[in-house]
C-alpha cells in the first residue's frame, strides 16, 4: 500500500498542442499533496498523466518518466489497464454508473475485472463504503440505483468505488467543485483519514482547501495564451503559504495578478 | 439628458395587463361557426373539406382580432402561432389514425380464427376462407433471420465506429453506411437476385429474402446504435478505465447496458421498416400459396406479398384478406415494440 510518485521533465501534449513542459515533483507515500493555479495551466492534464488517463484522450502524448516506486508506468512493457487499478482516480463531476446499484457501483471495479464471489464482494462494498463515510446513509438502500443519492453522496460513492479495488495511490481532480460546503468537508475529513492509507494527489481551485488538507502544494501557471503550462514551484504548504520561494506563487495566493 | 434616456427606454407598463375573459373564445368559435353555416347556405358547397379549411382560416383571424384588440400585440402572435402548431400537429396526426383506424375496420372482417390457420392452397380467390398462415409464418421467419443477424453484426460495427476507429476507416465506413440509409429497397432485392438466387444458383427462398432484408436493416441500425453510444457521457467510460477496467469490458458492461433503451428503439425501428418491404421480397422470396416452413429451401410466402396480392385481385372476399393481412402487418410490428420495451425496462433493473 500507499507509495511513493515521483515525475520527471514530463511534458505533455494534445496532438501538436504542447500542454504542459518539463514538470518535475515528487510526491511521498502517505501524504497528500495539492496541485493549485489558475483555470488552462495543465494541473488537471499533469494528474491524469499520473494514471496514464492522458492518452485516452484521442490525440494526447506523453514525454518524460512517471515512477511508482521506482517502476516506470510508461516501460512498453506496462499495461495501463494494470496501473489504473494501481493509481485510482476521482473526477470532478460525480459519476457513479447509472444502470448499477449503490452496491454493484462500489464493488464495479472489483467484478468488472472478473470477481464473482459475493460474499467477499459484500465485505468489500461495507468496508469501502464505511471509509467513505457513506455507510450510514446507505446500509438500507444498497439495492437502489447510484444515481439517487444527492451530489454529495454521490461524490463519496465514486470515492468508495475508487478505494474498493485498493489502489496504492488515489489521484482526485477537483472532487469538491461541485458540491455544497457541508458536503465539501465531509470530503475533505475523508481526505485526511484516507491519508493514513494512501497516497493522495489532489487538484482543487480553492485555496483555502490546499491549505487544510494538503502536506505540501504544487503551484502551476501559464506564462501566456498559447504557451505551455508549467510547475512554478512545490513545496511544504505551509511555506507555499506563509513564505513562497516565487513572486507569482505569492501573487497567486493572495490574489494579487501581474 | 434623462428624459431622453426615459423616451428610448421601454417604459414602465402596469404589471397587470387587460385578459380575454374565458368566455371569449368559445364566443369566437361559436361565431366562425355560425359564420360558415351560413357561407354553406349562400353558396351551396358542398365540400366538408373545403368548409373545414375555411372556418380554421376565419378563426385564425378572428382569434388574433379579438386578441389584438383586447390583450395587444405580443399575446395576439402568441395565441395565432400556438393555434397555428396545434393545427399543424391536428394535420399530421390525422392520416396517421386515418391509416390505422381504416385499417381496422376494414381489417376486422376476416379477422377469424380461419385466417391464422389455413393458407391459400387450394382456395379460390373468390372463395369467402383461406388465410395467411403461410404468410405469418414465412413473415416471421424472414424477418427473423434477418434480425438476428443483422442486429449483432450492426451493434458491433457501431462500437467499432464509435469506441474503436480514430482516423480515416472510420470516417469511411460512416460515409458508406449514410448511403446506404438511402438505398431504395428494390435495388437490395436486385442485389440478392443478382447475387444469390441467380449468380449462386441458390434459388428463390426465404433466406435469400432475409438477406435482402439485412442489406436494409443493417444502415439503420448501425446509424442509430452509432447515436445512442455517442450519447453516453465520456465520464463514464473514464470512471470505469479509471477502475484499472479493461476497454473491452468498459464497452460491454458500461457503455451498452447505458445505451440499451436507445438501442432497443433503433432496432426495433429497422424491423418494422423491413417488416413491411414487399419489393426486395417480391424478387428474392417469390411467393408461395401453401405453407411452407423451411427458410432455406423453396419459394415462401410473406405478408406484404400476400397483401399484394390479394389486394390485385377483383374478387370482395380476396380484398378482406388482404385488409386483414395488413391489419395483422401492423399488430407483429406493435406486439414486436411492447416486448422489445418490456425487456428494455427489466434489463435496466438492477439490485
Amino acid at each position: 500500500m500507499a507509495k511513493r510518485l515521483d515525475v520527471k521533465d514530463l511534458n505533455l501534449y494534445y496532438g501538436k498542442f504542447h500542454a504542459v513542459a518539463d514538470v518535475n515533483l515528487s510526491v511521498p507515500p502517505r501524504s497528500v499533496t495539492a496541485f493549485i493555479g489558475p483555470s488552462g495551466c495543465g494541473k488537471s492534464t499533469v494528474l491524469r498523466s499520473l494514471n496514464r488517463m492522458h492518452e485516452v484522450t484521442p490525440g494526447a502524448r506523453v514525454e518524460g518518466k512517471v515512477t511508482l516506486d521506482g517502476e516506470d508506468i510508461y516501460a512498453t512493457a506496462v499495461d495501463p489497464v494494470v496501473v489504473r487499478r494501481t493509481i485510482g482516480m476521482v473526477f470532478q463531476r460525480p459519476n457513479p454508473f447509472p444502470t448499477m446499484s449503490i452496491r454493484d457501483n462500489v464493488v464495479a471495479g472489483l467484478r468488472l475485472s472478473g470477481v464473482r464471489d459475493r460474499k467477499r464482494m459484500d465485505e468489500v462494498a461495507e468496508r469501502a463504503l464505511r471509509s467513505a463515510n457513506l455507510w450510514e446513509e446507505v446500509r438500507d438502500r444498497l439495492g437502489k440505483p447510484g444515481g439517487g443519492l444527492s451530489g454529495g453522496q454521490q461524490q463519496r460513492l465514486c470515492i468508495a468505488r475508487a478505494i474498493a479495488v485498493r489502489p496504492d495511490v488515489l489521484l482526485m481532480d477537483e472532487p469538491c467543485s461541485a458540491l455544497d460546503p457541508i458536503s465539501t468537508l465531509a470530503i475533505e475529513d475523508l481526505i485526511g483519514e484516507l491519508k493514513k492509507d494512501y497516497t493522495i494527489v489532489i487538484v482543487t481551485h480553492n485555496m483555502q482547501q490546499a491549505a487544510r488538507v494538503s502536506d505540501q502544494t504544487a503551484f502551476f501557471n501559464l506564462k501566456g495564451a498559447g504557451l505551455p503550462g508549467n510547475l512554478i514551484e512545490i513545496d511544504d504548504t505551509e511555506k507555499i503559504f506563509s513564505n513562497p520561494g516565487r513572486k507569482a506563487t505569492e501573487d497567486y495566493i493572495s490574489g494579487r495578478f501581474g | 439628458m434623462s428624459a431622453t434616456l426615459d423616451d428610448l427606454s421601454l417604459g414602465r407598463p402596469s404589471l397587470s395587463r387587460a385578459q380575454l375573459p374565458s368566455w371569449a373564445l368559445g364566443v369566437t368559435a361559436a361565431g366562425v361557426l355560425v359564420l360558415t353555416g351560413l357561407l354553406r347556405l349562400v353558396t351551396h358547397m358542398s365540400s366538408y373539406v373545403a368548409l373545414a379549411i375555411i372556418a380554421v382560416a376565419l378563426y385564425l383571424v378572428a382569434q388574433t382580432v379579438v386578441s389584438l384588440s383586447v390583450e395587444g400585440w405580443r399575446h395576439a402572435k402568441n395565441r395565432l402561432m400556438t393555434s397555428l402548431m396545434l393545427a399543424a400537429m391536428v394535420l399530421a396526426v390525422l392520416p396517421l389514425v386515418g391509416v390505422l383506424g381504416y385499417t381496422v375496420a376494414k381489417g376486422l372482417k376476416r379477422f377469424d380464427s380461419a385466417f391464422f390457420t389455413h393458407s391459400m392452397r387450394a382456395v379460390a380467390e373468390s372463395d369467402p376462407n383461406g388465410g395467411a398462415y403461410h404468410a405469418i409464418i414465412g413473415t416471421l421467419e424472414q424477418v427473423g433471420i434477418a434480425a438476428l443477424i443483422s442486429v449483432p453484426f450492426g451493434i458491433m460495427v457501431a462500437v467499432y465506429l464509435v469506441e474503436y476507429s480514430a482516423g480515416r476507416l472510420g470516417r469511411v465506413v460512416s460515409f458508406f453506411v449514410d448511403v446506404m440509409t438511402g438505398l431504395p429497397s428494390i435495388v437490395a432485392g436486385l442485389f440478392i437476385l443478382a447475387l444469390w438466387v441467380l449468380a449462386l444458383h441458390q434459388g428463390t427462398s426465404g433466406f435469400a429474402g432475409s438477406l435482402a432484408l439485412v442489406i436494409l436493416m443493417l444502415p439503420t441500425i448501425v446509424r442509430s446504435c452509432e447515436e445512442m453510444l455517442k450519447l453516453v457521457p465520456p465520464s463514464l467510460r473514464e470512471a470505469s478505465y479509471a477502475l484499472g477496467v479493461a476497454k473491452w469490458i468498459t464497452v460491454v458492461r458500461i457503455v451498452l447496458p447505458t445505451a440499451l433503451p436507445g438501442i432497443v428503439t433503433g432496432v426495433m425501428l429497422a424491423v418494422a421498416r423491413v417488416m413491411g418491404e414487399t419489393a426486395p421480397v417480391l424478387l428474392t422470396v417469390f411467393g408461395n400459396s401453401a405453407i411452407n416452413t423451411n427458410p432455406f429451401n423453396g419459394p415462401q410466402a410473406s405478408l406484404p406479398l400476400f397483401v399484394f396480392n390479394e389486394v390485385g385481385q377483383s374478387f370482395d372476399n380476396a380484398v378482406n384478406r388482404a385488409w386483414t393481412g395488413a391489419l395483422v402487418l401492423i399488430l407483429i410490428v406493435l406486439v414486436l415494440n411492447l416486448i422489445a420495451r418490456t425487456v428494455a425496462r427489466f434489463a435496466r433493473v438492477r439490485g
